[in-house]
């Protein structure tokens, strides 16, 4: 049974309440290593919502027809990160094909992803809760925005750490951390609002 | 029965994924037949397009020099693409200086050949070849430096002193893939029929553990080049050569060379630094090489020596060697010129010694 959530709270969920980063704490490595400057952190912010959207809309029609009713759940985690990676594969070489100009963009973003915890996390998370097939969706591309939120806010507020008088030894991945540690508790002042689960 | 089931739905899923892809890569990933003009017509390669520039290039067996086997990591493919193939990439722009952007210069391991293409490359990387070698000797001239020396049959290797080439390290151990490391050549060039490089042992270096802890006697394998630039210059000018650890082996193939050639008009002062007795290899080799060429002057030098050594040479770090033997003994009058093989340090450290002591023209064949 899904339950019953209207599509517009769980995109508002997902961006901003239950941010799949700044919440969950997934696809924390790329988030950290990729948010030096705003163009890259773009590129991948974008990556990951196009992929996590696209993957969870296969992992739930996978999870649906074929998982539940041969009772495979067991093989759920294999079978998920089989299909994210073979659709980075697929998309790769699509939008190369049509489009040179956001393969520019995200292109070299696109094999990073497959790794990224937070698409595997958001598969997981449709499952868990029992989300119906377009809610996994608004899910998906919320938690996506959510990220790219997340990581954009991130590179922008390197922009001024760099030039801030950061003592010597905080400098680089001490201070990022602290910084993710801060955006982590102002997003928190979000979670009275909503709360889905 | 049942316990079919699962893998018979895993395997059929993991095709059905498979085939996708390889359909996509069928359709979308064909961009039909293209042609790449090289070098102004100097050669016209007909092929398909859909794979990386380096990979279609070696196919069509012209090889761009790439130290780390096309990761984009060292930015030796570099090549010049004249035709407008949109632009430069994020994965080349920290290899690339300003000047090489304006120019068009492009990793040939990055880009994507889709359509006609008019580049140009070094007219000597047209000579570079694939050979296929068999390991003839493997001799240990330190704990740490072995000499490696492959025959290549009947195929003939040509090369000017000074050059390199790139061995493909088959997959071993826990390496489960090709990879490609450059190694300058230490045997002679009128040695046509093999290839002899010095290679040091990297701890955890992927080409250097297998050279030191697998590759054996007879084996097979496969060399690329030759490539580079580093070589003697024509004019006979002081050469002031200065060499650290495998840094060696263009300065052997180099000496050797002239020394065959009968150019022993030409001073040579070759500098030699190591830290302690251990570290030193070929010291016969090249005080032989003084003894027939009374204007070659060997100088190994010992940073770490300890009082009980036996060794009555230069001691002390090589660049302060080097400032005596400048300030003191070498011919300032002449022309000189610097000639420098080792680690990125020990040239920069080098280069400044020798730009204080007036040498201008120093060229350098460096192992970052
Ligand atoms: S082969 Fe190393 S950068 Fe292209």
């Amino acid at each position: 049974m899904s339950p019953d959530i209207n599509p517009l709270v769980l995109l508002f969920a997902s961006i901003f309440t239950s941010n799949i980063l700044l919440a969950n704490f997934l696809g924390m490595c790329s988030f950290i290593s990729i948010s030096k400057d705003m163009d890259s952190a773009n590129g991948l912010g974008m990556s990951v919502t196009a992929v996590l959207t696209i993957t969870t809309a296969i992992n739930w029609v996978v999870y649906k027809f074929i998982l539940i009713p041969f009772g495979l759940l067991y093989l759920r985690f294999i079978i998920f990160i089989i299909i994210i990676a073979a659709t980075v594969q697929v998309l790769e070489m699509v939008i190369d094909r049509f489009s040179p100009s956001l393969y520019m963009a995200l292109g070299i973003f696109l094999p990073l992803i497959t790794v990224n915890c937070a698409i595997l996390g958001v598969a997981l998370f449709m499952e868990i809760r029992g989300y119906s097939f377009i809610q996994s969706i608004v899910f998906a591309f919320g938690s996506g925005l959510g990220w790219w939120l997340a990581i954009v806010s991130l590179a922008a507020i390197q922009k001024k750490v760099l030039k801030a008088p950061v003592p010597e030894g905080l400098k680089g991945a001490g201070i990022t951390l602290i910084t993710i540690g801060f955006m982590a508790m102002a997003f928190i002042g979000f979670s009275g609002m909503l709360i889905v689960q | 029965m049942e316990f079919l089931i699962a893998p018979i739905i895993v395997a059929l899923l993991a095709s059905l994924l498979a085939l996708i892809i390889s359909i996509v890569d069928k359709h979308v990933n064909n961009y039909g037949d293209v042609e790449i003009n090289i070098n102004k017509g100097k050669k016209v390669i007909n092929t398909k397009g859909g794979d990386k520039l380096l990979t279609t290039l070696s196919s069509e067996g012209i090889f761009i020099p790439s130290a780390c086997g096309g990761r984009g990591s060292c930015g030796s493919c570099k090549c010049e693409v004249s035709t407008d193939i949109g632009p430069i990439l994020p994965t080349e722009r920290p290899y690339l200086s300003p000047e090489e952007m304006n120019k068009n210069t492009r990793l040939a391991c990055q880009i994507k050949v889709k359509k006609n293409l008019d580049m140009y490359i070094p007219e000597e990387l047209f000579n570079a070849k694939e050979f296929s070698g068999i390991v003839e000797e493997i001799n240990d001239l330190t704990y740490d430096i072995k000499e490696v020396i492959v025959s290549i049959g009947d195929e003939s290797i040509d090369f000017v002193s000074g050059r390199y080439i790139q061995l493909v390290v088959p997959p071993y151990g826990k390496i489960k893939e090709y990879t490609q490391r450059a190694y300058s050549i230490s045997s002679k060039p009128s040695e046509k029929n093999k290839v002899a490089m010095l290679i040091r042992l990297i701890p955890d270096g992927i080409a250097t553990t297998w050279v030191h802890n697998y590759m054996k006697v007879g084996e097979k394998l496969k060399l690329i080049g030759p490539f580079g630039e580093f070589q003697k210059s024509d004019c006979n000018s002081t050469m002031v050569c200065i060499a650290g650890g495998s840094g060696m082996a263009p300065f052997k193939s180099m000496f050797h060379d002239m020394l065959e050639k009968g150019e022993i008009d030409r001073e040579v002062w070759y500098f030699f630094g190591a830290r302690t007795i251990k570290d030193l290899f070929l010291l016969k080799e090249f005080q032989e090489i003084e003894k027939k060429w009374p204007n070659f002057h060997f100088i190994p030098a010992l940073s770490n020596c300890s009082p009980d050594d036996d060794w009555d040479g230069e001691k002390g770090l090589i660049t302060d060697v080097l400032d005596k033997y400048l300030k003191t003994e070498i011919d300032s009058s002449k022309h000189r010129e610097g000639f420098l093989c080792g680690s990125p340090g020990m040239i920069g450290a080098c280069n400044n010694i020798l730009n204080h002591n007036g040498i201008r023209d120093i060229f350098y064949d460096n192992f970052s």
